[in-house]
């Protein structure tokens, strides 16, 4: 039986800086490249939500029965990230959910589990998210390295794209890269410590000790996909254990930036978009030790397409003018919040409602056919009462029926709302606000899909909901 | 049954609007019902029951206690109503069927708003019931989704729609000037609407009405009875209330420029004053301009217009004070400023004054008028409440 991996999907946020832009700053030496900066109203479950949506578009989600998130910022200290985007994924509940935490090279260790899982027969289709959006030190070269993104993968035995040969792990105790509990930036040791002690000597002994499993060397690779906590270490690595240029895979680095544990999927991910059935690919992740494992591509490759990979979202991108808005984007300054909702937000009706919150499904009247977003109990075209038919509207697309630039609704620092109402192409309405646009292109008729973000906090909770945004295709609009 | 002339109105008051940063909410309360009171002649211990419309009640809705602890209305029942801006309009409605009932014969109905002591510039964010569903909605912004519709179902460029609404907001102030109890007595030019900040976009700063306190009253009794209190009372002909969705964003086909609550309540009212053909049958009204795009919209709706050519009308001044059907003659929400409960009646004030040929400045007095109608529209929008008053029995 074959197990791997049988569909991806990766996500990086719309909004970028340039390393200039933030080095400027701070009058300092900028390094080369962009990196991609979470829009306010991200984090690193909604970033996972984005990419398992992506990576399950082609996938029958009632046989995904294992689902594993893996962050160092999982918005939640305490409280299950896992089984929230299960739910918002409209997963069955009868899904096994786990976090995984802590460690850089969380995403790696859970596909790890993900795949254990799968060969037990204890999960049919297991899916793994890992997404991070780190903090470093202001004027840090962490500051500049780092990136926000997410990537998902679901393994399973049927249709497998990428086949897992081999695998191999090595533990390994060091405080080279650190945050207490309670922190909020992440630590560094000195570089030359920490990239010789931690990273190159637990990449180079699970690179070893994967090829010697395999009996592989290093010329039966067509891919190396190594993490890399830098622009270049991957590359140096690579060099050094023997793999040619054109076998090491790109890091994205200069795209994207360091995006913790989903890095290694991300790339994984990028490695598959350009893979042919044959290919052997390598992957081995750093954090506190590394996982490795080898990848045969199964001619099932063909099957993936442009939404499941990464090269559309390095052309989707908006660029910060100032570093001004990631600092308060990322609340490193403390902005003037709008004005809270009048009603103080409910633990109970937030868990009561959740069918429509989260999972986004509206009601279609079973007398007459109407359907409408939020579930009404009562039809409000023909009135019928407890008949209807729960449809989730998530996945569909729709059009700018009407909207209001509001300038009164917004934060200090992010002071324009937009809010939209939305016809799909059934013709339901959705009343919700946007996101990730350009004020200009905003107009009646602008193609729109739905988003998971985070709406408002007032109870001490993270209240997530729907919002919309323009559909684009690379840089251009639809 | 109708509803026609059972009741009649012997008694308003009307406190100064605007930023009362040192009065409260029984301070207002006291400013207008002794205003009434003195009008009707009548003192509080005649009161038998008072219906209250405020929106934002400070503590847990109390409203009602708190207007019948200013006034010393003891002893008698004193009931808040909160459907948003239409709350002090219904509390008139409520008033007028209290009586006409023959529950009581002589009540009173207070709207008061201190929208001052919220903290808050603008009417607050999240206008509805949900706040998910509904986070980060303003006013401006939801009453802009209907100006960017119009303007698009019937072909206006932003700046002709804009220059269309923002004729409204001219007028308005214009009449403004001359009603003293204002807040707001500035007069503006087209160019100054245009050239504004923008609020909501298309809404800029002069097409949204300002944020005010206030308070107004009127004191309802049997129409049989009316004259041994005054020569002059004025008659209550017709009324009509409709609630609709909070959401009519989600109604599917709904074409934001024409709302069933604006067409239901309008025609309920002019059914039972008897009236067929209002752009004739009225003499004047003071409608809801919270924003200009609803006073554009509540033309059409209310049959002072066709659909889709309230343009034409503007244009060529109709609504003016010297035009066919003035409105909003004392300068409406747009200079009164809008302390929620308190503008229906503060509306049916100006009515009320105006078809006893008694406002506070000549110079708006309409000449000829027989018939008034007053209207607040509010929530979602979903919410619309229409009076109609007469100065003659019949």
């Amino acid at each position: 039986m074959k197990i791997g991996i049988t569909s991806m999907g990766a996500y990086v946020p719309y909004y970028r800086i340039s390393r200039t832009t933030i080095a400027s700053a701070w009058e300092r030496g900028a390094l080369k490249g962009e990196r991609s900066i979470a829009n306010n109203d991200e984090d690193s479950l909604t970033m996972a939500v984005e990419a398992a949506t992506n990576c399950l578009h082609d996938v029958n989600k009632q046989s995904v029965d294992v689902l594993y998130f893996a962050s160092t910022t999982a918005p939640y200290a305490e409280k299950s990230s896992s089984g929230l985007i299960a739910t918002v994924c409209d997963l069955q509940t009868a899904v096994s959910t786990a976090d995984f935490s802590n460690c850089l090279k969380a995403g790696a260790t859970a596909l790890q589990a993900a795949t254990n899982a799968v060969k037990a027969q204890a999960a049919k289709q297991a899916m793994v998210v890992a997404a991070d959006c780190r903090i470093s030190y202001p004027k840090s070269d962490q500051e500049q390295l780092f990136g926000d993104a997410a990537a998902a993968l679901v393994i399973g035995s049927e249709n497998v794209i990428a086949e897992i040969e081999f695998s191999a792990t090595v533990n390994s105790e060091i405080i080279d890269v650190w945050r207490l509990a309670g922190e909020q930036y992440v630590h560094t040791a000195e570089e030359r410590f920490a990239i010789e002690k931690g990273y190159t000597q637990s990449m180079t002994q699970v690179i070893r000790d994967i090829l010697r499993k395999s009996g592989l060397n290093p010329k039966d690779i067509s891919k190396v996909v190594l993490s890399s906590p830098g622009l270049k270490e991957n590359v140096n690595l690579a060099k050094k254990m023997g793999f040619g240029e054109t076998q090491i895979q790109d890091s994205a680095m200069l795209q994207v930036g360091n995006c913790g544990t989903a890095q290694p999927l991300l790339m994984l991910i990028a490695a598959l978009e350009d893979a042919k059935p044959g290919d052997r690919i390598l992957l081995a992740a750093y954090g506190n030790g590394a996982d490795a494992f080898i990848f045969r591509v199964t001619e099932n490759i063909v099957r993936m397409t442009p939404a499941n990979g990464l090269k559309r979202y390095l052309t989707t991108k908006n660029l910060f003018s100032s570093y001004n808005r990631y600092l308060s984007f990322r609340e490193l300054v403390e902005p003037v919040q709008g004005e809270p909702f009048r009603l103080f937000p409910s633990n109970a009706a937030y868990w009561r409602d959740q069918k429509s919150i989260l999972r986004f499904y509206g009601s279609k009247c079973n007398n007459c056919g109407t359907s409408i977003f939020p579930i009404n109990r009562i039809c409000d075209t023909c009135g019928s009462k407890d008949n209807y038919e729960e449809k989730r509207f998530a996945d569909r697309q729709g059009k700018v029926f009407t909207y209001s630039v509001d300038k009164l609704a917004g934060r200090s620092d992010d002071p324009v709302v937009i809010q939209t109402v939305v016809e799909d192409d059934a013709g339901v309405r959705y009343y919700l606000l946007m996101t990730d646009y350009d004020q200009a292109e905003v107009r009646v008729g602008l193609d729109v899909e739905f988003t998971f973000r985070k709406i408002y906090e007032g109870a001490n909770y993270i209240n997530y909901f729907w919002k919309c945004r323009p559909v684009r295709n690379g840089g251009d609009l639809l | 049954m109708t509803m026609k002339d059972k009741v009649a109105i012997v008694g308003m008051g009307c406190s100064k609007f605007g930023e009362r940063w040192g009065l409260g909410v029984a301070d207002l309360a006291i400013e207008s019902a002794y205003e009434a009171f003195e009008d009707a002649g009548v003192g509080p211990k005649d009161i038998e029951a008072c219906f209250v419309g405020q929106m934002y009640a400070p503590v847990g809705g109390l409203a009602g206690a708190q207007v019948a602890d200013a006034l010393k209305f003891h002893n008698i029942p004193v009931l808040r109503n909160e459907n948003w801006c239409t709350s002090g309009h219904i509390a008139l409605i409520q008033a007028c069927m209290a009586v006409a009932s023959g529950a009581y014969d002589v009540v009173m109905a207070l709207g008061v708003e201190k929208l001052k002591d919220t903290g808050y510039p603008g009417l607050g964010t999240g206008r509805g019931m949900s706040p998910v569903y509904e986070a980060r909605r303003t006013a401006p912004g939801s009453f802009s989704l209907i100006a960017t519709r119009y303007f698009e179902q019937y072909g206006l460029s932003l700046e002709e729609g804009k220059q269309t609404i923002g004729k409204i907001a001219v007028k308005n102030h214009q009449n403004g000037l001359l009603a003293p109890k204002a807040h707001f007595h500035k007069a503006i030019t087209l160019e100054d609407v245009m050239k504004a900040p923008i609020i909501a976009q298309p809404l800029g700063l002069f097409d949204c009405c300002g944020n005010s306190d206030g308070s107004a009253c009127a004191i309802i009794t049997r129409a049989d009875t009316a004259r041994t209190l005054r020569e002059d009372p004025i008659y209550v002909k017709g009324f009509g209330v409709a609630m609709d969705t909070v959401l009519p964003h989600s109604r599917p086909n709904f074409n934001w420029t024409s709302f069933d609550a604006l067409k239901t309540s309008s025609s309920k009212a002019y059914a039972m004053a008897g009236i067929k053909s209002p752009r004739e049958e009225i003499d004047l009204a003071e409608v809801h301009d919270c924003f200009t795009i609803t006073e554009m919209l509540i033309y059409e709706d209310f049959g002072f217009s066709a659909p889709g050519r309230a343009k034409e009308d503007i244009d060529a001044g109709f609504f003016e004070l010297s035009g066919g059907l003035p409105v909003n003659t004392d300068g409406g929400l747009k200079c009164f400023g809008h302390p929620v409960g308190a503008s229906g009646l503060r509306m049916t004030y100006e009515i009320y004054k105006q078809l006893q040929y008694k406002v506070d400045n000549p110079k708006r007095q309409v000449r000829n008028v027989k018939r008034g109608l007053a209207h607040t529209f509010g929530g979602g929008p979903q919410l619309s409440a229409v009076l109609i008053a007469g100065n003659e029995k019949g």
